[in-house]
């Protein structure tokens, strides 16, 4: 029955394959933005409720059964408030910053595999663009914060400014570490080098960079521990201080989204993305009968929902963290950021180049 | 070169950080504070020139809503000058009741700045942690007094009413199921002072759940190790007092140094710091907080054995019982009295001092022998320290300052009075 949806699945991509580029690939992106917005919507939902429950309250209980529709009732409010643009703010700056976070933030998603088909564009230098484009959502934020004209806006556009440089070189040298395995850029071919089982996923011989490279991510998303840019108790809202309405909502599905992206990150690089944890040949076959059999099978075999919870379970360790932690101060995150992260990351390539030279285990053979 | 300046911000009134009113204006360099001036005054209510025009008993009310968050020890420094005036005795099982939420509300204090300094550094769970069992103490301020913040429960000569013998419970409600009701309502079964007996037993491990997410933690050490050190010497010359002072190392409490009601007949320790940072006085105050539970047990423990009257049977000062007026000329005449036209002080003049959660809260009161004080001066223990901020605060970074806030452990109704 499975396989029977995913050929469908594949006849009608067949069938968009025959228009032409331009509403094939429009049709693709809405196929990707419209999950993700109605995650980024729920993720916020879980994170209240998640949090009240980590700190014995409830959580939002009124708008919908259970406060389901509570994101929808926050986006209606955000949506029709005023759009306040600050006297002496750079109006078309001011406008321009949350559009270049939010492009950008969606733009990443082009190249995320979902499955061995299911990938907008299988470009060779996935990595790379990834990189380009998770970088380029700080400008947003700079922006934003200089073109407010508020004194707190601007402490706030320049930590993340100064950050910025502390984590994204420790985040680039871990994915040197996957790159050094995997030989390619593409992150298919990055999820197939991790073929096997729990093991020979990258995380066991690239546990550091692994560890590194989420630590990284929380600091790119602007996330606690790491919330120095907006945070609330010393910069009250940071960069975003003087938006209102849609162009406060927009940075804030951005940031979402762009925790989802570094936690689809790390399930695709480190965790085998698709893959699935069990090897299907040492399950041997359920005898039960064909139609549970394919069920089991199509769960234990790799597909889209392995990755989809591997990325849920990094999505919970972001709110986790915010739950746990107090808020670093900015320049003892640049200390993190270069005298820890930096050394430990280039010590680890180190010992990465004695694996492969010597061939180790299952990865580097 | 075009000369640099430096960048001076307005942090507050309106601020997450700023602990009710504060505004301070900071000279910046970069992150870097050059120059830290507070502003006070946004929240003056004229309380002392209030009480001037009122007779005695009527500013009780006044003094909870000074520090607002350790309503009872305001009442009492001020309730203390009054009988030392009018040189009364107050009845031993008034001075455990008083002792006892003294301690109350040292802990609802401490709880409450352990959240909001937390808060300010970022670790928001602690801050709800502390608030699940601020509720309990509430809920005793309510029992008592019916309210659960401005209790107005001292009285010159002792305390409005003894304790309850049964505390108020929870409902169900759409929210809360029976059984969930009936779990909350466990411990609520009984007297007062079984409930409070009830909290001092889970408080210690409530202190050690708060303790695992701060104390080793490695973030918060570092905002806060180093982070506003004050010097013995510079302490002393600040006229810090309280943790504060303690966490410099100086073993000063006037609960011990210069004992009032019954503290020096209760078993507890001072709490002191060694480095005088931000972390010290944490450390101090959480200290605190266990010392407060152990002096808690030990007042209800005293409490549960003896009874007596709670408050002192002078009629002049305090009103006599309702069946007394009803039936007696006499203490009719001392209701009339009292209601409308207070009692009168001998004329004189009278500084007392208690351990308030913050430090060394005093009330001088001068008194020239009519129903209203003639002047009356409240010493508040955030006064100088919120004074030493600049001092404080000088070579540290922005997010310091609100770590440095925090472990000030301000409240503006006492500062601006």
């Amino acid at each position: 029955m499975f396989d029977y949806i995913v050929n469908y699945f594949n006849i009608l991509l067949a069938y968009f394959n025959g228009l032409s580029i331009l509403p094939y690939t429009l049709i693709l992106i809405t196929m990707i933005m419209v999950p993700l917005l109605i995650l980024v919507a729920y993720y916020t939902y879980a994170e209240r409720k998640i949090i009240a429950s980590m700190q014995g309250r409830l959580g939002p209980n009124v708008v919908g059964p259970k406060g389901l529709l509570q994101p929808f009732a926050d986006g209606v409010k955000l949506f029709f408030k005023e759009i306040v643009i600050p006297t002496d703010s750079n109006k078309f700056l001011f406008l321009l910053a949350p559009i270049i976070t939010f492009t950008v933030a969606f733009a990443a998603w082009a190249v995320i595999p979902f499955d061995s088909v299911l990938v907008l564009s299988d470009i060779n230098a996935g990595l790379l663009y990834i990189l380009a484009m998770t970088s380029l959502g700080i400008y947003g934020i700079i922006i934003a914060g200089w073109a407010s004209n508020s004194k707190y806006a601007l402490l706030g556009a320049m930590r993340s400014a100064a950050l910025i440089i502390a984590y994204e070189i420790a985040m680039g040298f871990s994915l040197v570490g996957v790159i050094m395995v995997s030989g390619s850029l593409n992150l298919g071919d990055i999820i197939s080098i991790q073929k096997g089982s729990f093991f020979n996923w990258l995380w066991v011989p690239l546990f550091p960079l692994f560890i590194i490279y989420f630590i990284a991510g929380v600091a790119e998303t602007n996330r606690a521990p790491f919330d120095v840019a907006e945070g609330e108790s010393e910069l009250v809202a940071g960069f975003h201080v003087e938006y209102s309405g849609m162009g406060f909502a927009v940075f804030f599905i951005a940031e979402y989204a762009n925790m989802i992206l570094i936690s689809a990150l790390t399930a695709i690089l480190f965790f085998g993305g698709w893959l699935s944890p069990f090897s299907v040949e040492s399950l041997g076959t359920f005898a039960v009968n064909d139609f549970t059999n394919n069920i089991i099978l199509f769960f234990i075999n790799d597909g889209i929902h392995w990755f989809i919870l591997k990325t849920l379970f990094f999505m919970f360790c972001f709110i986790w963290f915010r739950a746990t932690f107090p808020r670093y101060r900015y320049d003892q995150i640049m200390r993190l950021g270069w005298k820890i992260l930096i050394p430990l990351t280039l010590v680890w390539i180190f010992v990465e180049m004695l694996f492969i030279h010597y061939k180790i285990g299952p990865w580097f053979n | 070169m075009p000369d640099i300046k430096s960048f001076t911000m307005n942090f507050g009134p309106q601020h997450p950080s700023a602990h009710g009113v504060l505004r301070l204006i900071l000279e910046l360099e970069g992150e870097v504070i050059v120059r830290a001036d507070p502003h006070i005054g946004l929240l003056h209510r004229g309380t002392e020139k209030l009480a001037e025009s009122k007779p005695y008993n009527q500013s009780i009310g006044y003094m909870d809503r000074l520090d607002y968050v350790s309503m009872m020890s305001n009442e009492h420094a001020y309730v203390l000058s009054i009988e030392k005036l009018l040189e009364i005795d107050v009845p031993l099982r008034a001075q455990y009741i008083r002792v006892m939420f003294d301690e109350i509300t040292r802990v609802l204090n401490h709880l409450l700045w352990l959240g909001a300094h937390a808060l300010d550094i970022g670790a928001m769970s602690v801050f709800l942690y502390a608030f699940r069992e601020r509720e309990d103490l509430m809920d005793c301020y309510e029992a008592v007094s019916g309210t659960r913040m401005h209790a107005t429960y001292y009285r010159p000569g002792g305390v409005s009413k003894d304790l309850p013998l049964n505390m108020p419970k929870y409902e169900e409600t759409k929210w809360k199921s029976k059984k969930e009701v009936n779990k909350l309502n466990e411990a609520r079964e009984g007297t007062l002072l079984d409930f409070i007996e009830n909290f001092t037993d889970r408080f210690p491990q409530c202190v050690d759940e708060y303790e695992t997410l701060l104390t080793d933690n490695r973030i918060w050490k570092q905002r806060t190790v180093d982070i506003g050190i004050v010097s013995k010497e510079r302490a002393f010359q600040l006229g810090f007092t309280g943790p504060m002072l303690r966490g410099s190392g100086i073993a000063w409490d006037l609960r011990k140094k210069q004992p009032y009601e019954i503290y020096d007949l209760l078993d507890f320790d001072i709490p002191i710091g060694t480095n005088g940072d931000c972390y010290d006085r944490y450390l101090v105050r959480i200290e605190e907080m266990r010392q407060s539970n152990k002096i808690i047990r030990q007042c209800v423990d005293w409490l549960k054995n003896n009874n007596g009257p709670t408050i002192s049977d002078n009629n002049k000062i305090t009103p006599p019982s309702r069946d007394e007026v009803k039936e007696d000329m006499e203490s009719l005449i001392y209701h009339f009295k009292l209601f409308t036209e207070g009692y009168c002080i001998p004329k004189g003049e009278v500084y007392c001092a208690v351990e308030h959660p913050k430090g060394e809260f005093g009330v001088t009161l001068i008194s020239d022998g009519s129903n209203k004080p003639y002047r009356l001066k409240m010493r508040a223990p955030g006064f100088p320290h919120l004074a030493a901020l600049n001092e404080m605060v000088n070579g540290h970074m922005i997010s310091d300052v609100v770590a440095i806030i925090g472990t000030q452990d301000i409240v503006f109704g006492e500062i601006d009075r």
